[in-house]
């Protein structure tokens, strides 16, 4: 009997590094490193969760667009909290800065490496990341060759503009470079509303 | 330097096959296949009678290196069950270290790819560049 219930009581004690978990102040980004090893294999078993429910490239990447989002929301509360500022930027161009080194820097370490307008549209930008670091070990077969896992990085952004009051389309695209084979493109395409919004305040200046 | 790498998992399936120089024959890949069953089972039996201590069960007691007039092939067993091969120069007697690399390779590119089947054939461009890199500089 008695040992039953040391039984019960070995299930019902919670480990101290869950409780210390919620207590860790959000201010500090001390231990929230996670190991990309960890990372990677959680990643790929998304990846492969996901394409057993859908019917298509397509499909799969607008699925981690979509988890990409819920990442984003997140994210986006968290570093604004941590920037302590009161500012949150809701122009194009600012909102822009702020994904590339603030976000980047906090979730990879690292600043996206370029910025870039497109030349044909003139409200499409681009976000480029030569070596995402998440993405470093999955390749994929000839058959699926434009794939982009990217996808989950575009909904990450799409959250992020989106919270800045200006909603895009985001799309990644992999554009392999000499030297850079996983080089990533994230295509922002902003709404009409945005742009004409843009055009206004910039006439009224 | 290194003439060839193959990668046998755990059930004596050939999974990766690969030459980097033209001194050994290309193995058609029926004969690759044989070639690997035949080594499995060799190396199972060469652990069964190994007269080493069977206290420390992770210890490699297959086999190891098997030398030739011609080149040398070496062999590390991960304690999964899979069989990191290479057959070498007579120059190079211990390969431990680059089949751990292979070993590492291994588990970065193949296991973390979300497309790669497990025991299945590694079709991954990534894994073929970095390894063909490895064998470059060693």
């Amino acid at each position: 009997m008695s040992q039953a219930n040391n039984l019960l009581r070995l299930d019902t004690r919670t480990s101290k590094r869950s409780t210390m978990l919620l207590e860790q102040s959000i201010a500090k980004p001390r231990r929230d490193k996670v190991s990309l090893n960890a990372f990677a294999f959680l990643f790929a078993e998304i990846i492969r969760y996901s394409q057993n429910r859908v019917l298509g490239i397509q499909d799969l990447e607008a699925k981690l667009n979509e988890l990409g989002k819920r990442v984003g929301v997140r994210v986006f509360e968290l570093f604004m909290w941590r920037e302590k500022t009161v500012h949150r930027e809701t122009r194009v161009l600012p909102t822009l800065m702020f994904i590339n080194t603030v976000v980047w820097r906090a979730l990879f370490d690292k600043q996206a490496d370029s910025l870039g307008r497109s030349t044909d549209n003139e409200d499409e930008y681009m976000i480029t990341d030569n070596e995402p670091n998440i993405l470093k070990y999955i390749s994929a077969p000839k058959e699926m060759s434009s794939f982009s896992p990217g996808a989950f990085l575009a909904g990450i952004v799409e959250a992020i503009a989106e919270g800045c009051q200006c909603p895009a389309r985001v799309t990644s695209h992999l554009v392999p470079a000499e030297g850079m084979p996983l080089k990533t493109v994230i295509l922002l395409k902003f709404n009409k509303e945005v742009m004409e919004r843009e055009k206004r305040l910039d006439a009224g200046k | 330097m290194i003439h060839a790498v193959f990668i046998i998992n755990r059930s004596g399936g050939l999974i990766f096959n690969k030459n980097y120089s033209n001194q050994l024959a290309q193995l058609s890949s029926n004969e690759a296949l044989i070639f690997a069953g035949t080594f499995h089972g060799i190396h199972a039996l060469a652990s069964r009678i190994s007269p080493a201590l069977k206290g420390n069960a992770t210890r490699d007691l297959g086999i190891q290196t098997i030398d030739t007039k011609n080149f040398r092939m070496h062999c590390f067993q991960t304690p999964t069950g899979i069989k990191f091969i290479a057959a070498t120069d007579l120059l190079l007697t211990d390969l431990t270290d680059a089949l751990k690399s292979v070993y590492r390779l291994y588990c970065d590119y193949a296991l973390k790819n979300p497309f790669y089947n497990l025991e299945m054939p590694i079709r991954s461009d990534m894994f073929d560049t970095m390894l063909l890199k490895l064998v470059q500089t060693s």
